[in-house]
């Protein structure tokens, strides 16, 4: 009998495993949770031969290490980084065959911020409402990866995609988040609103799944106090009391009190989820569609 | 009523008060039901509900600001029952608040029917309103780094029940058994956005 599993040798700094996330909850207090770099986890899954809502790893930095317990197709994507297959190096963002009991290292990323790894089969842990995504915000969904930890694959859809390599986005030097303003825009100054359009900002390396924090002018208010909690989308950009934008991520709260100032275009997500702290930050002002 | 635009594809529909808020939530799970609303959330909160997901939002928001509140609905919906013991670690501090004794804060809680105005915070916690706007209770200055699953808090004008263990900074004022939210159970949470709720109190408090 095929033992369709993985074995996590090597955890790395936060991996978790992601798909296309839980939304149609949030008015139980349920974030969406899922991949916070979409377009490279649909990539990966695309390369191994996955149907695109099957489950990926989403790795932090310093990627992790995984020993499959059967022949398995993989595919590295998302932040560029090193990989090897029982010591050997092999491709980034291309599909790849790791026999059963060989280690496959994912390296510590060159540039961007988080790498996925999806295996043909998927990581086959017990959805919850839908989905297998890890929301770090509330806690639904698996653990964070730990080493020693076995994880179970499914069986392959199909086989893996015929190409040598898929071209992928570098991750930003420099992070453009095209923005529409509002709903809560009024709450702030018109110098405040001009400052968050024309000057620099900065990934703070305070972000994680839930937002992208930022250094930079803090914006003020016209008026003072908190919003009676209102409904938060994906990308809005809150303004917590120090005055420094946050941009809501994937396992965000589904309701908040601090004003959002502007929501940034669901496009440039991606790339705000590969940009390491320490990037420049700006946001443009965009009329909407 | 107007109708907030929300980045590409939502609305923020703000009314003036939070039973506007439920009546107008009603009325959108209304028509979502009927076909006549295709939206991928639509989230209330205390003066507000969000449609997250629509595919022609302006024309949605100028429908919208082009008629009535909604008057609130029929009470139909179901009600859940809530076992709770009055034991809360806090419920000196809110019978000092609403000036009454401590048995006499069960006995007001207890007669209370509450409808679940929004839920956030965790799934399945809910922000619960029916008591009178006299009985408004601050936050804890110092919000506690750990309150238990099953907690029964008061903060401003709503009552909430910690599905499971989290900082808080809610007054606590009892206990339930109850579990509030279970993902292994459908439906998962006990309490949704208008389920209407009774607070009865069990023996031994």
């Amino acid at each position: 009998m095929t033992d369709r599993a993985l074995v996590v040798v090597r955890a790395g700094a936060l991996t978790t495993v992601q798909d296309r996330g839980r939304p149609g909850y949030a008015h139980l207090g349920v974030p969406r949770s899922g991949a916070l770099d979409p377009h490279a986890a649909a990539l990966v899954n695309r390369l191994a031969g996955n149907p695109p809502d099957a489950a990926v790893l989403e790795t932090t930095l310093n990627g992790c290490a995984l020993r499959p317990r059967s022949r398995v197709t993989v595919a590295v994507g998302g932040a560029p980084c090193p990989v090897t297959v029982g010591g050997r190096p092999a491709a980034w963002g291309a599909p790849l065959v790791v026999p059963a009991g060989e280690l496959l290292e994912v390296g510590t990323a060159v540039a961007g911020v988080r790498a996925y790894v999806a295996v043909s089969g998927g990581i086959a842990v017990e959805p919850v409402l839908g989905s297998r995504a890890t929301d770090l915000l509330s806690g639904l969904g698996p653990a964070p990866l730990a080493d020693g930890m076995v994880l179970p694959l499914g069986t392959p859809a199909g086989p893996p995609a015929r190409v040598d390599a898929a071209p992928q986005p570098r991750p930003p030097a420099e992070l453009v988040l095209r923005v529409t303003l509002g709903p809560r825009d009024e709450w702030f100054t018109a110098r405040a609103v001009r400052d968050l359009t024309t000057r620099a900002y900065r990934v703070s390396s305070a972000s994680n799944r839930i937002g992208l924090r930022t250094e930079g002018p803090a914006l003020q208010r016209a008026r003072p106090g908190e919003l009676p909690s209102e409904g938060m989308v994906l990308g809005a950009v809150q303004v917590p009391p120090d005055g420094r934008p946050v941009v809501f991520l994937a396992d965000h709260p589904t309701t908040g009190g601090y004003p959002v100032i502007a929501v940034v275009r669901a496009a440039d997500l991606s790339a705000a989820a590969q940009a390491v702290p320490g990037t420049p930050v700006r946001f443009v002002a965009v009329r909407r569609r | 009523m107007r109708a907030l635009p929300v980045g590409e594809d939502a609305l923020l529909v703000e009314v003036s008060s939070g039973e506007q808020a439920q009546a107008l939530h009603a009325e959108l799970l209304r028509l979502r039901a009927e076909g006549s609303l295709a939206v991928r959330e639509i989230v209330p909160a205390a003066r507000t509900v969000l449609l997250d997901g629509l595919d022609d939002p302006a024309r949605r928001a100028s429908e919208l600001t082009s008629s009535d509140v909604p008057p609130s609905p029929p009470r139909t919906r179901e009600l859940i029952e809530l076992p709770v013991r009055y034991d809360g670690p806090d419920l000196a501090e809110v019978a000092a608040h609403w000036q009454v004794s401590e048995p006499e804060v069960a006995r007001i809680h207890a007669g209370t029917e509450f409808t679940v105005a929004f839920c956030g915070f965790a799934p399945g916690f809910g922000y619960l309103t029916g008591l009178p706007a006299r009985y408004d209770v601050p936050r804890r200055a110092t919000p506690r780094t750990a309150v238990p699953a099953g907690a029964v808090a008061l903060a401003g004008p709503y009552t909430g029940v910690y599905p499971r263990s989290s900082p808080g900074g809610w007054q606590l004022i009892g206990t339930t058994e109850a579990v509030l939210w279970d993902h292994a159970r459908v439906p998962a949470a006990l309490l949704a956005p208008g389920t209407r709720v009774r607070f009865v109190p069990v023996e031994g408090t």
